[in-house]
């Protein structure tokens, strides 16, 4: 059994904040379709597509019969642990600041022998079940875990490091007004969160959130994500103490090009889906990134509520779509420029939601239950792309199989 | 007359005329009017930094701006409302200077509106006024005090799941100032002349569709009004020089007389 982590203690302000340190993060190219599956949380391997050798680590060529069409594909991930030690001291910074640390070599089902990370639960001999993550240099690494649940398992320091478990850590959800918030803020306490911050635009309407956010055990603070002095003052009251945000910040309304009377609607979409984006990353991203090593409630991860359509456009909602790839564009940015911090950009993309504005559209819908679920889980899993829902899900394949047929279908539905 | 503008000058010195801000600070947290979703919506004031004595500018700081013509404390030309689309010289571009200046008459509804939110200015009310204080004379200007511009936050708006709840004049009221005693125009401390619940009457926001039919002007979110005597002021109201602008913030100023007149 793992040792159960225990709330922090309140940090000593004689202290210095611990500086984030890196896994070694270089791979060759080849490699990278591990970091791309672990990403979703896919465990896939390469697989020669002529004698069908499943092969680890990755290669450039089948080393049974040297073929180069190797795709990567989703394999078992069940084995046997073969050997096992743990590491007591390292010339790397960051394993050395984390010593012990256990790693082993397992025997796959499908074939190769692994070398991986090995969760203090596994017993010498055990059948486990290996994961696909992400590391703090959001390289995907493969962790062998037992095959059933132990108690506290979520809380061993080798898989701690690489999730971005919400448990015992303080959440900002920046608009407290979203319909699907009082569900997110209900989820992430149920699932261990301390505190939980709800951003309140426009205090001076009513607010029909706010008794669930309320009766969520949610902290409700005026922060306006079109207002960069709100989002600065708001950072700088608990940028320091904000270990996920999740933006739930959003202007959405119908209309393609054309049905759209000027530009007056986009701007507002823009300065909320993109522009709030970035006014939340400038304020509260340099605190978050200074403090990915801060201990148990270290900052771990963003989260970014999308649009599926955001990938490929749909025009029933085409400009409410079009601010979506903004953001998500700006998202992959912001990405690439907190790895080096260790702090993770998880993108949740969606279907349409269960919510007045989509109220025209047919089911499948997502539930601000399922919503919550999905972020949930892709922050337990240390996921930086979560597909919610039928509708994203089906997309994301189909987008998988041909980005322009995917295209050329969505526009001929007219809608979604 | 050169002599009386020295005069004034030296009176505002004195402070025998004092000079009254009737205006709401621009913030991006004050209220807009809020219509239904569907609709185009009044863009919040917000001010973006250009530089701040930093590396975007070293030596000087600066702001770009955002914000609607109907943002704020605000003046309405004829243009602002489809009965005023075909007045001459209805943008704020085109209107004479003269009506920026101008005498102004304030009806105070202050103790209504403290015990009814949708309190309604009457053409009972305002005869009762020119009672004791006199017929209004023609071109001026008429503000309703009702010491709304006192409530912040949520009281402002005052949104119910009708809408909101604020005082104003019916359109009996309107047309008494229009037609009978040709008023330059209307002024309220509410986010706009019209109440709260002015989509109820006939006709839909009557202030907005007599006043700006009739080629007469429109001041909102006005802040203070309980500065102002009765009669005897002088209100200054110049709006923005916007070509073919419906409207425009401005900083609203009144000239009262001082303590000792």
């Amino acid at each position: 059994m793992t040792t159960p982590l225990t709330p922090p203690p309140r940090k000593d302000p004689l202290k210095r904040t611990v500086s984030p340190t890196q896994p070694p993060g270089i791979r060759s190219r080849a490699a990278h379709g591990l970091t791309a599956a672990a990403a979703e949380g896919r465990f896939a391997l390469q697989t020669c597509a002529e004698c069908g050798t499943v092969q680890y680590p990755p290669r450039d060529a089948c080393c049974n019969c040297l073929s180069v069409d190797l795709p990567w594909r989703d394999v078992s991930p069940a084995g046997t642990l073969l050997a096992e030690t743990t590491v007591q001291t390292s010339v790397r910074l960051y394993f050395r600041e984390r010593t012990p640390w256990r790693v082993g070599s397992v025997q796959l089902d499908a074939g190769p022998v692994v070398i991986c990370h090995v969760h203090g639960d596994v017993v010498p001999n055990a059948r486990v079940h290996l994961r696909n993550l992400l590391d703090r240099s959001g390289q995907g690494v493969i962790l062998a875990l037992p095959e059933e649940r132990t108690d506290h398992m979520a809380d061993d320091p080798e898989l701690r490091a690489m999730s971005s478990d919400p448990h015992l850590r303080r959440v900002l959800i920046t608009d407290g007004r979203h319909p699907f918030a009082p569900d997110l803020a209900a989820a992430l306490k149920a699932a261990g969160a301390t505190m939980v911050f709800a951003g309140e635009p426009e205090t001076w309407l009513p607010n029909p959130n706010r008794a669930a956010l309320e009766a969520a055990g949610a902290e409700i603070l005026p922060l306006d994500v079109t207002d960069t002095k709100s989002v600065e003052r708001m950072a700088g009251e608990i940028g320091g103490k904000a270990d996920i945000l999740i933006n739930t910040a959003r202007f959405l309304r119908p209309g393609g090009v054309l049905a759209r009377g000027g530009t007056d609607v986009a701007r507002d979409e823009m300065n909320v889906n993109y522009l709030g984006l970035m006014r939340l990353a400038q304020a509260f991203g340099p605190a978050m990134c200074g403090r990915t090593a801060d201990g148990v409630n270290s900052a771990v991860a963003w989260v970014n509520i999308l649009s599926v359509y955001a990938r490929t456009n749909t025009p029933a909602y085409g400009c409410f779509n079009a601010s979506q790839a903004a953001a998500l564009s700006l998202a992959q940015s912001m990405r690439a420029e907190f790895r080096a911090s260790g702090l993770r950009v998880m993108n949740v993309y969606t279907g349409p939601t269960e919510e007045d504005w989509y109220q025209p559209l047919p089911p499948p819908k997502v539930t601000g239950t399922a919503l919550a679920r999905s972020v949930i889980s892709g922050l337990q899993q240390g996921l930086e792309d979560v597909w919610c829902g039928d509708v994203a899900k089906d997309f994301n394949e189909r987008f998988r199989k041909d980005p322009k047929v995917l295209e050329i279908e969505l526009g001929q539905e007219g809608g979604e | 007359m050169t002599g009386t503008l020295t005069a004034f000058a030296a009176e505002i010195a004195t402070g025998a005329i004092r000079v009254v801000d009737l205006t709401h600070t621009l913030d991006p947290d004050f209220p807009v009017i809020i219509l239904p979703p569907e609709f185009g919506q009044c863009a919040r004031f917000r001010m973006e930094e250009i530089s701040a004595y930093d590396h975007r500018g070293p030596g000087w700081k600066w702001h770009n701006l955002s914000l609607s013509e109907h943002t704020g404390t605000h003046f309405d030309a004829p243009s602002h409302w489809i009965s005023g689309r075909e007045v001459p010289n209805g943008d704020v571009d085109e209107i004479a200077v003269e009506n920026f200046v101008g005498p102004v008459a304030v009806i105070d509804c202050s103790e209504g509106a403290a015990q009814d939110d949708d309190f309604e200015l009457t053409p009972e009310i305002i005869l009762a006024w020119e009672a004791r204080h006199g017929r209004i004379p023609p071109d001026s200007w008429v503000l309703m005090r009702t010491d709304w511009s006192k409530r912040t936050g949520a009281a402002y708006l005052n949104m119910r799941s009708d809408g909101p709840h604020s005082p104003g004049p019916t359109p009996e009221a309107i047309r008494l100032l229009v037609e009978e005693r040709d008023i330059r125009g209307f002024g309220t401390e509410t986010v706009g002349t019209d109440a709260g619940q002015g989509a109820h009457y006939t006709p839909p926001y009557p202030a907005h569709y007599i006043l700006h039919g009739a080629g007469k002007y429109g001041l909102q979110c006005l802040h203070g009004l309980d500065k102002l005597p009765p009669t005897g002021a002088v209100l200054m109201a110049a709006p923005l020089k916007i070509k073919g602008g419906t409207g425009s913030p401005l900083r609203v100023l009144a000239l009262v007389p001082g303590e000792s007149t």
